[in-house]
């Protein structure tokens, strides 16, 4: 090789080398810039929810208020009327497993959003789970049939089986009750979920299966006990998809549920914003305290559930 | 069938019982009776009659309000489902990039697809677009400076209303980015390192490698959109206290059959409704289904 090709070599990856430099900045340049506003609205939240009433209509906008109105927080917690002081729904009265207590809140849509979602949740992963181990590793008369059934569902709109639910909930006495919003998480947790699981036990080689039976394990030993600690990032995933899923449902608590103190925190939420109107800095208190749980629990199986996105999701 | 065969099938039918339960109780018996439902006039309170393709009539030939929302859901899904397919393949593109501090860009970007849907967030957005003090108003003022009171006005005009709600579901493009990125982090990076000594640039390696590489998931997220966006609800609900205003210029599907079957109690009437979302959705799936010949799957050779 003579000097010149090499010289020109260099050249070559010179350039190359600096034209990669260029895409890195300009492409941290636009990651930054669309991170930013991708987080404005929730800054403009955190902002409002400090502010004063007189402050949250200024224009331009105060971004950090001063003095921080904390009290913003307990007041739209306790549902507290701006304007007298009182106390909406304090003469109210909500029940804890057998016990009463005094004065309807935040508090009560928060123990009541608890109590479905974590029943819900658990209902979701273990049934959808249980299903997804016959399809993926059984052989009974009918599987394909019924898996194809199963894919099916997921094309239909929750909406088409909405009122007849309604209807079938309604005659079993559930209204107004949470039977409705648990009952159905426990029978497979939605075509999705059973989906998802199935995908990730196909990953799973099959010799396990054998091994185990070959040593006396059952059907739902190996399910229980080889599959499933196997299957973490799938499980969580489902699990964190059912968790904000019902967290967040907004459609089937606002027909099922009736009585303020049965409210879920999105109902709930709803129920203030009508009664508040234009005080979006109580509004934006509730509504932030309502979003960090979800965010958090993001925030923490993040990790687990993108790799179970990116692995079950796709291939 | 051998004994070990039906004691394995035996135990699966146990295994997917809650299945087969929900397919009777929560999903197939449903669909049925809300196939019975559509063809009956109901109110709850007092017997069912059965009227025949009444409601059916009386939705295609004398309800401007189910075209009213059949339009408007039309128009909301031509808007957000392509713009946010664009944005978020071009955020995954970006962040497959080699630059430092993806974990962060990748929450940043994701999050706010996970919260995006809840009732919170959708009375952030309504304050959000208040067309006097909200946020949007004063940046458009402050970065372009027009007048905020020359500004659209957004959830109380009949014009800006529906450009609000696919603003708010461009908010949620990180969903899709994560998936977009796991699908560009599939493909063989030899690829672009045979099309690179073949002389190709970035942008032919775009078209060549990248957007056929991606085209399983594109195909398989925009069908999953679309069927997302026909049943937006949530944040219509929130930001137009359940009406669909203003002048109805919000009300879309699944607002309108809520609407029917639960404020006014016409069972049968929002059932149909239902039904014919469902065929539509159905239809647009298929369609999809048929003109996929753009989709390349890996290991096939194109036809």
């Amino acid at each position: 090789m003579n000097e010149t090709t090499l010289k020109n070599a260099n050249g070559f990856w010179a350039s190359k080398k600096r034209s990669e430099r260029i895409t890195n900045i300009v492409v941290t340049v636009l990651l930054v810039l669309g991170g930013v506003s991708m987080m404005l609205p929730m800054i403009w939240m955190l902002s409002t929810s400090f502010k004063a009433l007189n402050d949250i209509f200024a224009v331009p906008p105060i971004w950090i208020p001063n003095p921080l109105h904390f009290e913003n927080y307990p007041n739209a917690w306790n549902i507290v009327d701006p304007q007298t002081g009182r106390v909406m729904f304090g003469d109210d009265s909500w029940n804890f497993f057998g016990f009463t207590i005094q004065g309807v809140n935040f508090t009560t849509y928060l123990v009541n959003t608890l109590f479905i979602s974590i029943l819900a949740c658990v209902g979701a992963t273990f049934s959808s789970a249980l299903v997804a181990f016959a399809f993926a590793r059984l052989r009974f008369p009918g599987r394909e049939f019924l898996w194809y059934i199963c894919l099916a569902t997921m094309m239909v709109p929750a909406q088409v089986t909405m009122i007849p639910q309604f209807v079938f909930f309604k005659t079993l006495g559930w209204y107004d009750t949470f039977w409705p919003l648990i009952v159905p998480a426990w029978l497979g947790g939605g075509a999705f979920n059973i989906f998802l699981m199935r995908q990730f036990f196909m990953t799973i080689p099959y010799e396990m299966d054998e091994a185990a039976k070959i040593d006396g394990c059952s059907n739902f030993g190996v399910f229980w006990r080889i599959l499933l600690p196997l299957c973490k990032p799938a499980l969580t995933t489902v699990t964190v998809f059912a968790f904000v899923y019902n967290w967040n449902d907004f459609l089937n608590p606002l027909i099922y549920l009736d009585s303020n103190n049965k409210k879920t925190l999105a109902l709930g939420l709803t129920n203030f914003v009508s009664l508040y109107g234009q005080d979006y800095h109580l509004l934006m208190a509730a509504s932030l305290i309502i979003t960090i749980p979800i965010a958090l629990m993001f925030l923490v199986g993040q990790r687990y559930f993108i790799q179970g996105i990116a692995t079950t999701g796709l291939k | 069938m051998t004994s070990g065969e039906r004691k394995e099938a035996f135990s699966a039918y146990l295994f997917i019982l809650p299945f087969i339960l929900s397919m009777i109780f929560i999903v197939g018996g449903p669909i049925i009776a809300a196939l019975v439902l559509s063809f009956c006039k109901w109110d709850i309170f007092t017997p069912a009659q059965f009227v025949g393709l009444d409601n059916y009539e009386k939705i295609f030939l004398d309800d401007p309000r189910f075209w009213h929302a059949l339009w408007n859901t039309a128009y909301y899904t031509a808007l957000s489902v392509p713009i946010g397919m664009v944005l978020s393949i071009a955020v995954a593109i970006l962040m497959n990039q080699k630059v430092k501090g993806i974990t962060i860009y990748r929450t940043l970007f994701y999050l706010p697809s996970v919260i995006g849907s809840s009732v919170a967030v959708a009375v952030l957005w309504k304050w959000i677009f208040n067309s006097d003090s909200g946020l949007m108003n004063y940046l458009i003022s402050f970065t372009t400076g027009i007048p905020i009171s020359e500004c659209p006005k957004w959830l109380a005009s009949e014009v800006w209303s529906k450009p609000a709600l696919v603003i708010v579901s461009l908010w949620g493009v990180g969903g899709g980015m994560i998936i977009y990125l796991a699908g560009l982090q599939g493909i063989p990076t030899a690829l672009y390192e045979a099309s690179e000594i073949d002389g190709a640039n970035r942008w032919q390696q775009f078209w060549t490698v990248t957007m056929p590489g991606l085209s399983p998931v594109i195909f398989f997220q925009l069908i999953i959109s679309i069927v997302n966006s026909f049943q937006v609800f949530n944040q219509i609900y929130i930001m137009t206290d359940g009406l669909g205003g203003p002048a109805d210029s919000t009300l879309m599907m699944v607002i309108y059959i809520y609407q029917k079957a639960f404020k006014y109690y016409q069972m049968g009437y929002a059932s149909a409704l239902a039904l014919i979302l469902f065929v539509i959705i159905l239809a647009v799936t298929w369609l999809q289904q048929k003109y996929s010949k753009w989709v390349y799957y890996e290991g096939e050779l194109r036809k």
